[in-house]
């Protein structure tokens, strides 16, 4: 089974944000990135399935040159081979135009599988995977728990709300976008990074994709305003420990 | 092209929400109001909008993407809508972002508000787990998608009112339906009703460990608060599936809830955002938790959490 992951690099979760000068992104400067979680499930699937059926897994990543240690970090885990589409403004594209990008780099792969994460971490629309399943012409599912192989096709359990699932079987070729969580996710092994350095990374250039005006766009970026007034406690740990009790105590009475 | 058609989700109180939105946009843009149901479409037709679509094909009938998404081209082909509105449900996050695109068109997803510039709505989505809010807009031809974030709009700003309807009966041919879906199931019912405790101490990903998860449950056992967690504790098997918070688990509204080591990311948000008082506990002043808390201690869990539970004990030593 021949399975393409699509990942994404993303700002990391806990680094502190600030608004980029134009008020239209971030200031990318001092930001660390990694893998964004919910791909890093997506791409765990895909080498588990890989291990059990046999194939081959292409990781598939749009970015500017950073995104090249996301990639080696997928290759060093046991994805066999990579295209990097090189993009200095992905973030100028709507989904439309980012998964007409991907579409295009991946289409010549014929993949039987193609896995994702079902939203990103920093954008969150949740939406590249569906898209992509559209243009590509295949039968896609969304936030799925577990994938069973079957003959030609394949037998996935969704996660619908408030704790009910439901199993969908779809025929091959099809998209799936993987939830955050569903199995461990493995390191890379010394050796894994060693052979990563031997493989194979197709570079595309993004900005030749020839890619429509975006239909959607981003206008501004900016804090929050604060909905609520939150009374923050302050002192040692001991002092605001004991302040919250007084709180809990004899405000919201409840001790 | 003209209206604002809301597309409900059948047997889905959001779906009032997002009728609400697309009254607000309607006013904005000065256009009439509509409405469509995929199924039975008698409560939708006691609202004030103009017109109803009852889409009705025996292939819809257990949901599909698919289905939905072929169905829903012809409808919005036929009716010529400037604005397309969806509750952002599991549902719709499965079939619209493919509707959108096989119009050309990119969803504007999750949005949390709008306003008017003119007679042109500009939209308002979080970015970053809510760290950030970005405001969208849509420009060109064609009509413009947005779903709507639950709990923010008001679905009792919809008036309530009679309507035409109208049947749509959409071409549908078996063979384009490619999934074959099963029966939707529960893996276990839950032993541990959150619903009704007026007291909870939840735990999220600050808490790093399995090990350390100790540190909260005696907090919570000193306060007589039941224990809850964030959704990766969950998948992480720290504590049982049962306990979890968020959409993908139980609502809960007590007295008061403590978030220790939670940043608040939506899907945890609207699961707790019915609780009387929240209490926040975490060192990232920035966290989205902090959006929702009414009162908040920043700082290291792992020295806060024991100095409270200390601090709780003493104070119910006391009151004996």
């Amino acid at each position: 089974m021949k399975i393409v992951v699509a990942v994404k690099q993303v700002p990391v979760r806990d680094a502190s944000i600030h608004v980029s000068s134009d008020c239209k992104w971030l200031q990318e400067q001092d930001l660390s990135f990694e893998i964004n979680e919910p791909d890093a499930y997506a791409l765990e699937e895909a080498l588990l399935l890989k291990e059990k059926h046999g194939g081959e897994v292409v990781v598939v990543c749009a970015g500017p040159e950073r995104a090249g240690q996301t990639i080696r970090e997928a290759l060093a885990k046991g994805a066999d081979r990579a295209i990097h589409i090189e993009s200095d403004d992905l973030v100028k594209l709507d989904t439309f135009g980012l998964a007409r990008m991907l579409a295009d780099a991946m289409r010549s792969e014929n993949a039987d599988l193609i896995l994702t994460g079902l939203q990103s971490d920093d954008l969150g629309l949740g939406q590249t995977g569906v898209v992509l399943a559209e243009l590509l012409g295949i039968p896609h599912a969304t936030i799925i728990m577990e994938v069973e192989k079957l003959d030609g096709k394949i037998r996935v359990k969704r996660e619908l709300e408030d704790g009910w699932f439901q199993w969908v079987e779809l025929p091959l070729p099809a998209l799936l976008t993987i939830q955050s969580g569903i199995s461990k996710l493995r390191y890379a092994t010394l050796m894994g990074i060693k052979k990563a350095k031997t493989k194979e990374v197709r570079r595309v250039d993004g900005a030749s994709a020839g890619v429509a005006p975006a239909s959607v766009s981003i206008e501004r970026v900016y804090l929050p305003h604060r909905r609520k007034e939150t009374r923050i406690i302050k002192g040692s740990p001991a002092e605001a420990a004991s302040q919250l009790v007084d709180v809990l105590k004899f405000e919201v009475r409840v001790i | 092209m003209n209206g604002v058609l809301v597309v409900l989700e059948d047997r889905n109180r959001l779906s009032w929400e997002a009728l609400a939105a697309g009254q607000e946009l309607a006013s904005i843009a000065g256009q009439p109001l509509m409405a469509a149901v995929i199924g039975d479409p008698v409560e939708a037709t006691q609202k004030k909008v103009a017109r109803v679509y009852a889409v009705d094909h025996t292939l819809l009938k257990n949901y599909t993407a698919d289905g939905f998404t072929t169905a829903l081209e012809q409808l919005v082909l036929a009716v010529q809508p400037c604005y397309v509105v969806f509750p952002h449900t599991y549902q719709v996050r499965d079939f619209a972002p493919r509707l959108a695109a096989r119009l050309g068109q990119t969803l504007i997803a999750d949005i949390v508000g709008m306003r008017a510039e003119g007679t042109r709505p500009i939209f308002v989505r979080q970015l970053l787990q809510g760290k950030l809010n970005a405001d969208y807009r849509h420009s060109g031809d064609g009509p413009c998608f947005v779903s709507t974030q639950a709990g923010t709009f008001r679905p009792e700003t919809v008036a309530a009112g009679e309507c035409d309807v109208e049947v749509f009966r959409p071409q549908l041919e078996a063979t384009q339906v490619r999934a074959v879906p099963g029966e939707r199931f529960r893996t276990s019912e839950n032993t541990v009703d959150l619903s009704s405790a007026p007291l909870i101490v939840s735990v999220g990903r600050g808490i790093k460990e399995k090990e350390n998860i100790g540190i909260v449950e005696e907090f919570a056992k000193a306060l007589g608060a039941e224990l809850a967690a964030s959704r990766p504790i969950c998948d992480n098997g720290w504590l049982p599936m049962e306990r979890q918070v968020g959409s993908s688990g139980q609502s809960v509204a007590p007295k008061v809830y403590i978030a220790v080591g939670i940043s608040g990311a939506i899907q945890h948000l609207v699961g707790m955002k019915g609780s009387k008082s929240v209490v926040a506990i975490n060192k990232d002043e920035n966290a989205p938790i902090f959006e929702v808390a009414d009162y908040g201690i920043v700082g290291d869990l792992f020295e806060v959490v024991p100095a409270l539970t200390a601090a709780v004990l003493k104070a119910k030593g006391n009151s004996k």
